[in-house]
């Protein structure tokens, strides 16, 4: 735990598996959600070096950045999202891959 | 012991982090990841982070989480049993991100990292709040008019045609 290598080896893990549910899954809420995790790993990596280079708080603005822009991504996607379930009847990405119809 | 606790928590955000994305039953994933988003708080905690990891707490758990479950409540049917959903592709998706993990962690043991050591703060908060009035006011500025561009939108897109 006193070493970087370990946080950035728990980041790379979380990202790879949110991409791999970003890439597999077909529900939209559940790509959401990968896309969640991808943007954890980022911001273990922003407070893992900030801490690591001299505890420097740059890092931690960033990361704060990074969660508001997480959450209103969430609303938005969430609101499209059950736009196209009142339109389609479905959150199957492959299904809903026309703008209009 | 402290040592036991990191390596506990990294243990149970990994682990639930997998359950998110393999498990088939939507609702499951979305209470797996409310571990994985307490797990991360507490690496925040290891890395000092005592603000960032209560905003994270805040906003995920209690933000995105509940509008990620209030999602799959309003987009399922939950008497006819569809939350259920299945992955597609998991060969091709699966041997992608394990050689791009591989590529990562041969990149973070090989890469000389440059340390430079620090004692731990007090707390943290004082000194974000400084640095987000001084040298990040203008980002602090259009992120706080993206949350409002983004509220509009979102209640504009769900508020449906009359």
């Amino acid at each position: 735990m006193d070493s970087i290598n370990s946080y950035l080896f728990i980041s790379s893990m979380l990202f790879c598996l949110g991409l791999f549910g970003v890439i597999t899954r077909r529900n939209a809420i559940a790509v959401l959600m990968g896309v969640e995790l991808i943007l954890n790993a980022a911001n273990i990596n922003f407070v893992a070096f900030s801490k690591f280079n001299g505890m420097n708080i740059d890092g931690h603005i960033f990361s704060l950045m990074v969660i508001v822009l997480a959450a209103a991504e969430a609303a938005v996607a969430l609101a499209i999202i059950i736009n196209i379930y009142n339109n389609m009847n479905t959150i199957n990405i492959d299904d809903a891959a026309e703008l209009k119809r | 012991m402290a040592d036991l606790v990191f390596w506990i928590i990294a243990a149970v955000t990994i682990m639930s982090a997998a359950f998110v994305v393999l498990n088939n039953q939507l609702i499951y994933s979305a209470v797996a990841l409310l571990f994985t988003l307490f797990g991360v708080a507490g690496l925040y905690v290891f890395l000092w982070a005592d603000f960032i990891a209560g905003i994270q707490i805040l906003v995920y758990v209690g933000g995105i989480l509940v509008l990620v479950i209030f999602g799959i409540m309003l987009t399922n049917k939950i008497k006819s049993v569809r939350i259920s959903h299945k992955s597609m592709q998991q060969g091709v998706g699966g041997v992608v991100t394990f050689w791009f993990f591989i590529f990562l962690f041969i990149a973070l043991t090989k890469a000389p990292w440059a340390f430079s050591d620090a004692v731990e703060p007090v707390g943290t908060v004082r000194e974000i709040g400084v640095l987000l009035l001084t040298d990040f006011l203008l980002p602090f500025e259009i992120i706080s008019l993206l949350l409002l561009g983004a509220l509009i939108g979102a209640a504009v897109l769900s508020r449906g045609e009359s």
